[in-house]
């Protein structure tokens, strides 16, 4: 591993918990503030103050969940971003459930990164997950609450009174939240104990969770109301189109020549920052008075790079590095158990298979902009994001100055997918801001923003799995290598194998299955010459994009070695045995609950039936982003192949998930759709490549993601369950590229192992399938 | 170089070249925001306004070309933002992120202006422009066919879980 790689892996600035969770060990005070109320998490150090005190006077904590006006208006701080996920709308209503709330009486405030709403990430399916048991408590705390105060006020007992509808009632007398709050004396502290014995509805009784609703932020989508961060503006502000340099990293302006663009109307000047941050390093900013002008200006403008060392890297090499690493042993060992080697040395047979994905852009539709100005002394960052604990280090870094002068104000996000993770189109608004002194908005165009995302990084895979004469499976290896996006920007978030390397979970989740394989390994490699020449992103799902490409792929073949069904093969081997057994309360019954919904997308699809020639059926499942938090998910890919050009047509996917309960029913199936439509994108339709060290397409000529006369027929299912919520927003785009390649197989015989899948690829299959 | 546009049934004089962008000018000179910058080529429909009541992308529609022209954003496309292909965007809860959402409705207003009753190839053909990177496509055809038959808008979320 390269110094670079180890520096990474030691500066760890900050812990995991703190990035997602805020502080770990807390309370939960409800107290007045100003003329409403607050109810707001806070640490257990401050449990003993007053509660009105604690709420008013500490400046970083609490942590606010809600608040309710004399009026009754009740305002969930929501710190997620919006980005197509109606996240708000979920979100409020787990607290609206428990809280027994009003519906129509919630509004939700999607809150700034002041330190009193805590951390602040949106990614990862994780916000439901996360959110469901503190929210519930919340909502349980503060319904308790009301209960007291207004049998109080009521002069009843509160054991006879119960809460509905924003109202305590007991008997025929009843009074609103509104004047509880007008005229209670709402002051209470929980303890983390009191708070988990709360008593929270049994499922059956949920009259918000798990019913559908109308989101709360669809009609201003509808209606061209909707505010995103590229139509935020602010008094003086200029605009600024970048100019890129050749180079992701180490490239030098050595020269700029804007002579041809200074008598253009509107241009001012030609600005090269100097990033601290190391975010945009090479950039240069064409500062106008429209964003027009700036465009104008930037396509006379003429800037001499030294460029960085890697103009020189092809997509090609970025794999021929990986196989080389792969090969050589490196890498960190994220599963280990004993006997793999003897398990293959007694193998009598040893499948083996190499799988690649090429890059893949994230392409969301609003390209990367932000506005970055200074008011009252402090910093502000207007702008879509997804991680904002994550960036405003870095933007600290950038502008010099102590994270507490900076604030960001989230916007709509015209897409998120992962891209707004990585915060880095912030830094260039706030250095120019801050060289100028005054508010500037830049806006990357479209081939501007190709070139500066953050891809899904190529990848290469080998596994291998170990069968006895009866094609029972003894052992398996699965090595990864690609780019790693947690290692480049959220090095605390690494994890260590049992070899003691370092190595990043989110490139490497998805290979660590639930199936019993005997004895297994997993490896991670880090691609260093991925790594050099772009910066990896955590694109929709991360890893499960290319490691369940590989091993749902490698399920199929090693099933058709033995002449077993791929449905059948699947559920020997989940069992739900030993470590695989699950565990309360994420993954209450372990793999049964995969073997289930395999059986019930089969059973819905049709599987086994007898179909024409050409066309032919395929099934994957996938566990999800982590293991941690398994959304057990099937597919079922119905495809017909063209044998002679090697076009392929998706026909229908049907999907069937089990995650747990399900809080918004048609949020969840909206997130399914899109998901599984990017999968079929992903699969069928988008990819590119690395040329001269760059992202080759860059706009909608080249890269061309699905469109409508695309589209397969979909057939979504939720299992009914009570469990625990788990995440919705990635699961289907993994499982759908493995099953379209398995039912390529069944259609025709061919075997494809590249993402994406293009008909020269299974024209070539099918010519060496028939050789063989 | 003022350039007199008709928007929305408004006149207004911007001083801008010719050969600025419709899109800029409608977004930066007048602040109508519901139009998007998406691509800047004209391939992915985020900035469809009516020209004359056709469907046509601001991004590369020079505003020197439309100067006689009638032109309607999405602001204009209903005073209320009740148009019934808004109302039944809403009703089937098609929009995810939004941001392909103006222009998508823009899309199909055209449509729907030529043809009343289109059918599935109708909207995939019409509609094959417009890039919804959220994949939003089978509740955007929903809406479209609702609004066309004009089915009852208020109160359907739309939703077809079903629970095995």
């Amino acid at each position: 591993m390269d110094r670079r790689m180890n520096k990474q892996i030691h500066d760890a600035p900050d812990s995991a918990a703190k990035q997602t969770q805020g502080v770990t060990r807390r309370g939960f005070m409800i107290g007045s503030v100003g003329a409403s109320v607050a109810m707001a998490m806070v640490p257990a150090a401050l449990l003993g103050g007053c509660a009105e005190e604690v709420l008013n006077t500490q400046p970083f904590e609490p942590t606010v969940w809600y608040s309710i006006d004399p009026s009754g208006a009740i305002s969930v701080k929501v710190t997620k971003a919006e980005m197509g996920q109606h996240v708000g709308t979920s979100l409020a209503r787990i607290v609206a459930e428990e809280l027994e709330a009003d519906w129509d009486a919630i509004s939700i405030d999607y809150v700034d990164t002041d330190a009193k709403y805590g951390a602040y990430v949106t990614g990862g399916s994780w916000s439901v997950w996360t959110s469901f048991d503190q929210l519930s408590r919340a909502g349980a705390a503060g319904r308790v609450a009301l209960i007291e105060e207004g049998a109080r006020l009521l002069g009843v007992e509160p054991g006879k009174c119960v809460a509905e509808n924003s109202q305590v009632v007991c008997g025929n007398q009843q009074i609103s939240y509104g004047e509880i709050v007008a005229k209670g004396q709402l002051s209470r502290t929980y303890t983390d104990e009191q708070l988990a014995s709360l008593p929270l509805k049994p499922a059956k009784d949920r009259k918000l969770v798990g019913v559908d609703t109308l989101a709360l932020d669809v009609p201003a989508k509808s209606q061209g109301t909707a505010i995103y961060g590229i139509d935020a503006t602010y008094e003086g502000m200029v605009y600024a189109k970048p100019l890129l340099p050749p180079t992701r990293y180490g490239s030098v302006v050595q020269a700029v020549d804007d002579s041809q663009a200074k008598s253009f109307k509107g241009y001012q000047q030609a600005l090269v920052l100097d990033d601290p941050s190391n975010s945009v390093p090479g950039w240069v900013l064409v500062i106008a008075d429209s964003y027009h002008a700036a465009q104008r200006a930037a396509k006379v403008i003429e800037v001499d790079w030294q460029a960085g060392s890697t103009t020189g890297v092809q997509e090609a090499d970025i794999f021929a590095r990986a196989d080389e690493q792969i090969s050589g042993g490196e890498g960190a060992l994220v599963l280990d158990d004993d006997g793999v080697d003897a398990a293959f040395e007694s193998a009598e047979q040893v499948l083996q298979a190499r799988y690649t994905t090429n890059t893949a852009l994230h392409f969301q539709l609003e390209p990367v902009n932000a506005v970055g100005l200074q008011r009252d002394g402090k910093w502000e960052l207007h702008t879509g994001a997804q991680w904002q604990s994550l960036s405003m280090p870095v933007y600290a870094k950038a502008l010099g100055e102590p994270e507490e002068n900076i604030v960001m104000r989230t916007h709509l996000l015209g897409g998120g997918f992962g891209r707004r993770l990585n915060g880095d189109y912030g830094v260039p608004a706030l250095l120019a801001a801050k060289a100028l002194g005054k508010p500037v908005k830049v806006v990357l165009s479209r081939e501007d923003d190709s070139r500066f995302d953050s891809p899904r990084s190529p990848s290469v895979q080998h596994l291998k799995m170990a069968l006895d004469a009866n094609n029972q499976v003894l052992g398996m290896q699965h090595a990864a290598a690609a780019g790693w996006p947690t290692a480049e920007l959220a090095s605390f978030f690494l994890a260590t194998g049992t070899n003691g390397e370092k190595y990043d979970p989110f490139s490497i989740n998805g290979a660590d299955h639930w199936y019993d394989v005997g004895a297994h390994q997993v490896r991670a490699v880090m691609n260093d010459l991925a790594q050099q020449t772009f910066r990896p992103g955590w694109l929709r799902s991360v890893a499960p994009g290319w490691t369940n490409w590989a091993s749902e792929s490698f399920m199929d073949e090693a099933a058709h070695l033995g002449g077993v069904d791929p449905l059948a093969f699947r559920q020997g081997l989940l069992t739900a045995q030993g470590k695989n057994a699950g565990s309360a309360p994420n993954a209450v019954g372990g793999a049964k609950r995969m073997s289930n919904v395999l059986a019930r997308a089969a059973e819905k699809a049709g599987w086994g039936k007898t179909l024409p020639q050409g066309q032919g059926m395929g099934i994957a499942c996938t566990f999800g982003q982590e293991r941690a938090m398994p959304t057990w998910t099937a597919c079922v890919a119905d495809v017909s192949v063209d044998a002679d050009s090697g076009a392929v047509t998706l026909n229908k996917l049907t999907i069937v998930i089990d995650a747990g309960s399900i809080v918004h029913p048609d949020g969840a199936l909206a997130q399914t759709e899109g998901a599984a439509l990017w999968g079929a994108s992903l699969a069928l339709h988008e990819g590119t490549e690395f040329v001269d060290g760059q992202v080759k397409d860059t706009n909608l000529g080249g890269y061309r993601p699905m469109r409508m006369g695309d589209v397969p027929e979909l057939d979504i299912e939720f299992v009914a369950s009570d469990e625990q919520p788990v995440g919705l927003g990635e699961p289907a785009t993994t499982v759908v590229g493995p099953a379209i390649g398995n039912a390529i197989f069944a259609a025709t015989g061919a075997r494809v192992r590249h993402l994406p899948i293009r008909p020269d690829a299974v024209k070539q299959a099918i010519s060496e399938s028939k050789m063989a | 170089m003022a350039v007199t546009l008709n928007i929305n049934g408004r006149d207004v004089a911007l001083d801008i070249p010719e050969d600025t962008p419709l899109l800029w000018a409608v977004r930066d000179e007048l602040d109508l925001k519901g139009t998007k910058f998406g691509c800047g080529i004209g391939m992915c429909g985020a900035c469809t306004v009516h020209v004359n009541g056709v469907a046509q992308r601001s991004c590369i529609t020079p505003v020197g070309s439309v100067a006689d022209a009638s032109i309607t954003t999405i602001e204009g496309l209903n005073a209320e933002g009740e148009h019934p292909l808004q109302q039944a965007w809403i009703a089937t809860q098609t929009p995810q992120c939004g941001y392909c959402q103006s222009g998508q409705i823009m899309q199909a207003a055209s449509l729907l202006a030529t043809n009343a009753n289109p059918t599935d190839a109708d909207i995939d053909a019409a509609m094959g422009g417009n890039l919804c990177r959220c994949m939003a496509y089978t509740r955007i055809k929903k809406a479209i066919k609702m609004a066309a038959s004009a089915e009852a808008l208020a109160t359907n979320v739309g939703a077809e879980v079903t629970h095995g």
